[in-house]
């Protein structure tokens, strides 16, 4: 394990040393020290390798994430896991706005809160939330899935297009387009395969969540939707 | 002729509100309930380029020979913080057009027309794809709030990235690619489901204002280990402002986009009434440079109805360092071309004013994603006229600068041009033909 | 385009700290503003007395003289504490009015009133935002609560007036992050209501809304309310009154907010790196505010 701190050690010289790993193999592990809510850490790794970053971090931690696991023993910033491809991102604290933004693949686990926008514009990535998330989530959600233990802000949803989206507590409001959808036994099994693979599988009864997805209706523009517009 | 025939019927007169165009739009819109959607930039008429001329030499300057005295066009972009800037020919470089809007053989003719002089190309909202990289020499990947297609590794093979806030056809507005058009291919590269409308976006998931900004940029530096330019593009709306906020959030080079640059599909509505022309927006740019002391150190890129040599040469006179083109690369690629006349009518237009990109039913296999109509294009021979054609625009700018005494075309500067109109003196600010007036500013001197 | 801190103290043994740890939250928002920064800060002060924080465009003015002239003018003692091209001049309450007009009368072009408050004095310049905070010693003062602002000028000049935070009224101030979009024809409206302007700053227009609502009898959390419906665009706002502290983002809440709270302080951040070198940090209560919910904290 190396110990990298960010007190004494510029962020280039951290990223830069993470991006040399690309096309690697080994499983190299490194420890972060005071990040202290700076920006693009770990950002950009292409490495089956794990990062553990001790404190919290500032927007796009873990942006574009190929292969590697990191986690996050604090609070995370704007765009965490932006447009992850894969591995994982696991943020023990809360996650500002925007968490997992276009996420292509692979998964983020966020220990507390997400706030607004969670899994804006999702691409196939799954999410899964122990909190609550804010405002506007799953906004214009393409593919992947998010899982919210908690509640979901308002306009849940909006403009969805194929995600499929879990909630376990209350929605306030949903967006335009966004439906409740029956929770199918392969919804089921959807779901506590995420739920096991963000290790919580044992914790939680699938069968308490209700589903969410597009009802399809702003597709293809008609002028009778115009109010949704 | 009997005199009383003349005088009982006035002949039928058209209203100059209500004209053709107007009453057409408004039985159109009341038959379909659907604002009008098409392709390409503002159609009418606003202050240009045709309103400005460049005095050439005489008796105070000297010209230089043409072809034996040199004139260069060679342009590097990047130079504030990127360790590979961008090298280019010429002062000239292909927009950003996407592959989905455009087809693929179109894509990669613009590659290869601009590898063959030396500049340019840009992705589009829809991602990179391998033909595009592969028959592209520099390739500019453009950062758009759709993100679709939107990867690590295409990012990396770039040779600058280009954060879209906005285009000149639609300041503050999105886009919106018709069900048609989404092929298996293109509905794979943007996660979509076939066959949809799919809107894009009309702010960044992950950021908005400057300040926000400023750390996206830094993000994307990160990313790219600080190697790669970072263009910021807007539309032509505050010019000024929007300048000087994208020098301070750290962009190497800003894209600003006029009113009658074009676009895939967006309202009619907005790509005529916002934005301004881009003859009206360099000027108040280049002013936000000088006030940052960054002209030249960030560099500027302006398009939107560049068509000839004399456009590039004007539009650098006023203080770009390159310009851009779109629609002008997809006319010389062969968009409206006379020969398809008959398709064209069979569409309900005709070659000058086909515009309904979006549909994908283009006869010329540019704007489509048909297989039967985009291979009637031949991406080769496609090339070679876009290469052409950029070579002329460059010789073109030459003559001009040649004419004025430069030995580089980047030496031109607004001294070197007059106004034939009043709104083109203000909007250059440059003097009025044959006076030293420049509207709002005392002429004290010739 | 900015960044905004604030430190709300509960715990009274902080107080001497509190210049210095809102010089450190100032410091990390330089990015986020780089063109000026500014700081309302709260310390000490009596009933009796007001205090007028004034700026001159020149470096070397002689405030001594003007409160001189000044004290002369309105035929009642002003004080001149001088703090660079800043000075903050006390004067007994009912003579405040006074002292301001004369102030601006004969303190000559460059000099503008800004601030006015029994404890609140308001210091704003142009310039990195850390060397501001330097420039006026920001790390050596005290006081109960703070309010920072980093700004990056969007549509009005780059100047001292343009910084923020802006005075809304006696010990109230008001700092912005976003862009407002309707804030011209607002200020016309207000203009016709008799309010004043010194800028073009949309900011300012924000400011002198809460002020003519409060004139009206709204409660500045009142005023809050309203601006809801009566200002477009994008903001996130942190105000300071006398003994409070309050935060309203706008509905569609783009601009980040972070809010800290523990049994010391509650603390406010543009972004979580203002609040990185809080003491007692790790273990505080850190959130988001939300969207269109008016947050406010107050000492009794």
């Amino acid at each position: 394990m190396e110990t990298v701190d960010l007190e004494q050690t510029p962020l280039r010289e951290l990223n830069q040393k993470l991006h040399d790993l690309q096309g690697s193999s080994e499983k190299a592990e490194f420890k972060v020290l005071n990040p202290r809510g700076k920006h693009a850490v770990a950002s950009g790794i292409d490495a089956p390798i794990s990062v553990e970053i001790d404190g919290s971090v500032g927007y796009y931690c873990g942006s574009m994430n190929k292969q590697a696991e990191v986690v996050v023993n604090g609070s995370a910033g704007v765009g965490l896991a932006e447009n992850i491809m894969s591995g994982k991102i696991h943020v023990k604290g809360d996650a500002s706005s925007s968490a997992a933004a276009t996420g292509i693949g692979g998964m983020v686990v966020i220990d507390g809160n997400a706030s607004s926008r969670c899994g804006i514009s999702n691409r196939g990535v799954d999410i899964v939330v122990k909190g609550n998330v804010g405002h506007m989530s799953a906004f214009m959600a393409q593919a992947g899935n998010l899982v919210v233990l908690g509640d979901a802000g308002d306009a849940f949803g909006d403009s969805i297009y194929e995600a499929k989206l879990f909630v376990r507590g209350s929605v306030k409001s949903l967006g335009a387009d966004c439906i409740e959808k029956k929770l199918r036994d392969k919804d089921k099994e959807l779901l506590r395969k995420i739920l096991d693979e963000a290790g919580i599988g044992d914790e939680v009864d699938v069968s308490e969540f209700k589903r969410y997805g597009s009802a399809r209706q702003l597709y293809n523009f008609k002028i009778d939707n115009l109010e949704a517009y | 002729m009997s005199g009383e025939g003349r005088w009982v019927h006035s002949p039928p007169r058209p209203s100059a509100t209500f004209d053709e165009y107007a009453i057409a739009e408004i039985q159109r819109a009341a038959a379909t309930g659907i604002y009008d959607i098409r392709g390409a930039g503002a159609k009418r008429k606003v202050p240009h380029f045709d309103d400005l001329l460049f005095l050439g030499a005489s008796m105070t300057r000297y010209p230089l020979e043409g072809y034996r005295e040199k004139c260069s066009t060679e342009v590097t972009l990047g130079t504030r913080y990127a360790k590979k800037p961008i090298e280019l020919k010429i002062p000239i470089t292909i927009a950003g057009m996407s592959f989905g809007s455009l087809s693929g053989p179109a894509k990669e003719a613009l590659g290869r027309g601009a590898n063959a002089v030396g500049t340019s190309t840009t992705t589009g909202d829809g991602g990179m794809t391998p033909e595009e990289r592969g028959h592209s020499k520099t390739l500019v990947y453009q950062v758009l709030p759709s993100r679709y297609g939107m990867n690590p590794d295409d990012l990396r093979k770039a040779d600058a990235l280009e954060v879209v806030v906005g285009q000149g056809a639609k300041p503050g507005g999105g886009g919106m690619l018709l069900g048609q058009k989404i092929s298996d291919r293109v509905a794979e590269m943007r996660t979509l489901p076939k066959g949809i409308d799919q809107r894009s976006a009309c702010r960044h998931p992950d950021w908005t204002g400057c300040d926000d900004l400023e750390i996206k940029i830094g993000e994307l530096r990160e990313l790219t280990d600080w190697q790669v330019p970072i263009y910021v593009k807007v539309g032509a709306s505050r010019p000024y402002y929007d300048t000087a906020l994208a020098v301070k959030a750290g962009a190497d080079v800003v894209v600003l986009d006029g009113m009658q640059g074009g676009t895939a599909a967006t309202q009619e509505v907005f790509i005529e009434h916002i934005g301004i022309p881009i003859l009206a927006a360099i000027r108040p740019a280049v002013q936000a440079l000088q006030d940052l002391d960054m002209h030249r150190k960030v560099q500027l890129i302006v398009s939107g109805g560049i068509r000839t040599g004399a456009d590039v040469a004007k539009a650098l006179a006023l203080g770009a360092d390159a310009v851009s083109i779109g629609c002008a690369a997809l006319i010389a690629l062969g968009d409206n071309s006379p020969h398809l006349a008959e398709e064209y009518a069979k569409l309900g237009t005709k070659p000058g004013c086909y515009d309904d990109w979006h549909e994908g039913r283009d006869p010329a296999g540019i704007t489509t994603q048909d297989p039967e109509l985009y291979k009637r294009f031949d991406p080769v021979e496609g090339g070679r006229r876009l290469a052409n054609y950029l070579s002329v625009l460059t010789l073109e700018a030459q003559t001009i600068a040649r004419a004025n005494g430069k030995n580089h075309v980047n030496h031109l500067e607004p001294e070197d041009l007059v106004a034939l109109s009043v709104e083109a003196a203000a909007m250059a600010q440059v003097p009025l033909a044959g006076t030293n007036w420049i509207p709002g500013k005392s002429g004290d001197q010739f | 385009m900015c960044g905004i801190v604030g430190l709300f103290l509960k715990n009274r043994a902080l107080e001497p700290q509190l210049g210095g740890l809102t010089a450190t939250m100032l410091g990390t928002m330089c990015d986020r503003g780089p063109d000026s920064a500014g700081f309302a800060i709260y310390g000490s002060g009596d009933e009796g007395h007001i205090k007028l924080t004034v700026r001159s465009s020149e470096p070397d003015y002689d405030f001594n003289k003007l409160a001189e002239t000044v004290s002369h003018d309105i035929e009642s003692h002003v004080s001149p504490e001088l703090h660079g091209n800043h000075a903050v001049m006390t004067v007994a309450a009912d003579h405040a009015a006074a002292a301001e007009e004369a102030i601006e009368r004969l303190g000559g072009e460059g000099i503008e009133v800004f601030g006015r408050g029994t404890r609140m004095e308001i210091f704003k310049d142009i310039g990195r935002p850390n060397k501001v905070a330097d420039r006026f010693h920001l790390e050596q003062m005290t006081g109960s609560h703070a309010v920072g602002h980093t700004r990056m000028a969007t549509e009005s000049a780059v100047n001292a007036a343009g910084a923020h935070p802006f005075s809304t009224g006696i010990d109230q101030c008001l700092v912005h992050n976003g862009s407002l979009s309707n804030y011209n024809a607002l200020r016309r409206e207000l203009k016709r209501k008799g309010m004043e302007f010194q800028t073009q700053n949309d900011t300012e227009v924000a400011s002198v809304y809460l002020t003519w609502r409060m004139q009206q009898g709204a409660s500045l959390g009142e005023a809050l309310e309203s601006s809801l419906n009566d200002l477009d665009g994008f903001y996130t706002f942190v105000v300071g009154t006398e003994n409070g502290f309050g935060v309203l983002r706008d509905p569609i809440a783009c601009k980040p907010a972070v809010l800290a709270e523990t049994d010391d302080y509650v603390a406010f951040g543009s972004e979580y790196r203002a609040l990185a070198a809080l003491p007692g940090i790790e273990d505080a209560k850190v959130w988001e505010p939300e969207p269109a919910t008016v947050y406010f904290w107050e000492r009794s």
